[in-house]
């Protein structure tokens, strides 16, 4: 055993997995394949179903109204639902952007220069991943009611555009990727600190702050309560929000399910595109999250 | 609102090249670093946005618990409500409510299904992933990640429909393989484990990720020392790999410890579809809600999200104790 797997090690990693395969681990995976995909294989079959075939068909046989639903979806409301989906990419994509410059200047800030309160301002924010964004939506709600801002898009998006996870990763980021010497360098060069950090961190951290950027986005992407205690107008709804609505109405007229489980369908459709586009930022990011 | 203007002078102000002496606090001075001032404008947003966000509603909290509604007369007209000083009455009345320790009694059922599942699959996973002689990991990783970019709302109506007894695939699988006849998943105690099982699929995947990636930045010599010592796969996984993710690991448990005890949108979701399997008051966080918003008392939904924040706090700095506690264990051994 050790013989042949000096060997292989000796060739490098590629033919070694053909060798052999071990059967148990190999078959637990596939069962959490199974496990992770049923519910989006279920939904995608039930979005073809009439709500009569729903109740009727076997679980996993397709009907065949697909169309007839994201037709019924599309008109529902004059088209609510896809004000929804560009209510959500404004939200998702807007406090994304935001949230990875400020992730990016601060992270930067952070990890090359020293200055008075650096630790304090740190810990602080460290200690604002703690408290997470759901316990305080409550009360940013309680304050923004205060001032009348309640209801409109700002309410939803500035809590969005602060990621203290953000700030913490862009921080590993700039530290590991942009070399003190460079810097050093461009000053001598006698290039502005802007100068440098825009021509110089900036395309250094890149990969860092697409992840930055991915992580925001699915975050807010995700976010049902801030929005569904903040927004009170139809038209100012994400997916989430708009799809409970949905959901509650349906309690009262079934009809209405085959809609949710359409529009359930669509709504990760875009969020499983960018996952697939992305993967490579994936990879790296969880990392330097998880090691320092 | 106040926020924004200050994020778009940064904006503004990087490719400025031309116009000098923008302001005296160095932002436009491209001649002049200014090293002592420079760092703060690179965090000055960050931070500003931070106290706008997070620290002043949490103070405008804490303010509002110490006030109460006081009627006047007869309670009627427009000025009859008002708003006075309480004290800590909020806060005693948060402390002698049933109800609301019921719901935090119930969240941390809810954890201790859910924390060691998810945790243990997304080991499991992670461990798998790493190892040889391992087939279609690709598809694993991607697969198994992929719930993660479900919103957990849109998993939970999704999982709720398929709790539904008038279309649950669930069930007609359960027969077909099993024999086993119309679950109940609503039921009082299956609605723990039904519950439990929307946060396990929505998060195994990423902390599957997030111990996946701490394993592939180990040194990979220590494997093949060990396999030089004849250990073979398992041996490297649970003797090698496992002690030295734990560090991941802890980070994991914190995190998932503080999501637990703030669930919100699963149950609430499952409110919505199980007609009363679910109670308005199941999770803390759904206690404020209903508080706040349906009851209409926002000082005492104020009260209890301090108090929840308090312990979640508190539990965050247990589990950090706890695993620590445990790694000097394992060293010792």
């Amino acid at each position: 055993m050790s013989a042949i797997s000096l060997t292989t090690a000796a060739q490098g990693t590629a033919p070694r997995r053909r060798r052999r395969v071990s059967i148990i681990p190999t078959g637990v995976l596939l069962i959490g394949v199974v496990y992770a995909l049923l519910p989006i294989v279920w939904v995608l079959i039930a979005s073809t179903k009439t709500n009569t075939q729903l109740d009727s068909y076997a679980a996993f046989r397709p009907g065949n109204s697909l169309w007839s639903n994201f037709q019924g979806l599309t008109s529902y409301q004059g088209g609510i639902f896809w004000t929804w989906m560009l209510n959500t990419a404004l939200y998702a994509g807007g406090g994304a952007i935001l949230s990875a410059i400020v992730s990016a200047l601060a992270g930067y800030g952070f990890a090359k220069y020293r200055f008075r309160g650096k630790g304090f301002f740190f810990t602080m924010i460290l200690v604002g991943m703690l408290v997470p964004a759901v316990v305080l939506a409550v009360p940013q709600y309680l304050l923004v009611a205060k001032i009348g801002l309640a209801n409109t898009y700002w309410s939803v998006l500035i809590p969005s555009i602060i990621s203290p996870y953000g700030i913490y990763l862009a921080r590993i980021y700039a530290g590991a990727s942009v070399p003190d010497e460079i810097i050093e360098a461009a000053r001598v060069d006698g290039s502005s600190e802007w100068r440098t950090f825009l021509r110089i961190g900036v395309p250094m951290m890149t990969p860092g702050l697409v992840t930055i950027f991915l992580f925001q986005f699915v975050a807010v992407w995700n976010n049902f309560l801030l929005p569904w205690l903040m927004l009170s107008s139809e038209n100012k709804y994400p997916l989430t929000v708009g799809l409970f609505t949905l959901l509650d109405a349906g309690t009262s007229q079934p009809a209405l399910y085959s809609l949710v489980l359409t529009g359930a369908f669509i709504s990760i459709l875009p969020l499983i595109a960018l996952f697939f586009l992305l993967q490579r930022f994936w990879k790296v990011d969880l990392g330097a999250g998880s090691v320092k | 609102m106040t926020t924004a203007p200050s994020l778009h002078t940064h904006d503004a102000a990087a490719p400025l090249t031309g116009a000098r002496r923008v302001r005296p606090n160095g932002r436009g001075q491209r001649w002049n670093p200014s090293p002592r001032r420079m760092p703060y404008s690179f965090i000055a947003p960050a931070v500003v946005l931070f106290v706008v966000v997070f620290l002043v509603p949490l103070g405008y909290t804490v303010y509002l618990s110490t006030q109460k509604t006081q009627v006047e007369g007869l309670g009627l007209g427009a000025n009859a409500r008002k708003q006075v000083a309480a004290g800590f009455s909020n806060y005693t009345y948060v402390f002698h409510d049933g109800e609301f320790w019921q719901s935090v009694l119930r969240a941390v059922v809810y954890g201790c299904i859910l924390i060691p599942i998810m945790l243990g699959l997304a080991t499991a996973f992670a461990l798998i992933l790493d190892a040889q002689h391992v087939r279609f990991q690709r598809l694993g990783r991607l697969a198994i990640f992929l719930p993660y970019a479900v919103p957990t709302l849109i998993g939970s109506i999704i999982w709720g429909m398929m709790y539904l007894p008038a279309f649950s695939p669930i069930n007609s699988v359960l027969h077909a393989v099993f024999g086993i006849q119309g679950i109940n998943f609503f039921g009082s105690h299956i609605v723990y484990l039904s519950v439990a099982n929307i946060g396990v699929w929505g998060g195994t995947g990423f902390n599957m990720m997030v111990l996946y990636t701490s394993l592939r930045s180990l040194p990979q010599e220590t494997y093949e020392a060990a396999r030089l010592d004849g250990a073979n796969e398992r041996q490297i996984s649970l003797r090698i790999k496992l002690p030295m993710i734990r560090p991941a690991m802890i980070m994991t448990g914190i995190f998932s410890t503080i999501a637990t005890l703030q669930v919100f949108n699963e149950p609430y979701a499952i409110h919505e579809i199980s007609n009363g399997g679910v109670s308005t008051t199941w999770t803390p966080l759904m206690t404020i809600y209903k508080d706040t918003y349906t009851a209409n008392n926002v000082y005492l939904g104020a009260a209890e999200s301090i108090v929840i924040a308090l312990l979640m706090f508190v539990l965050s700095i247990v589990v950090l104790r706890a695993t620590n506690r445990q790694i000097f264990g394992g060293e010792a051994r």
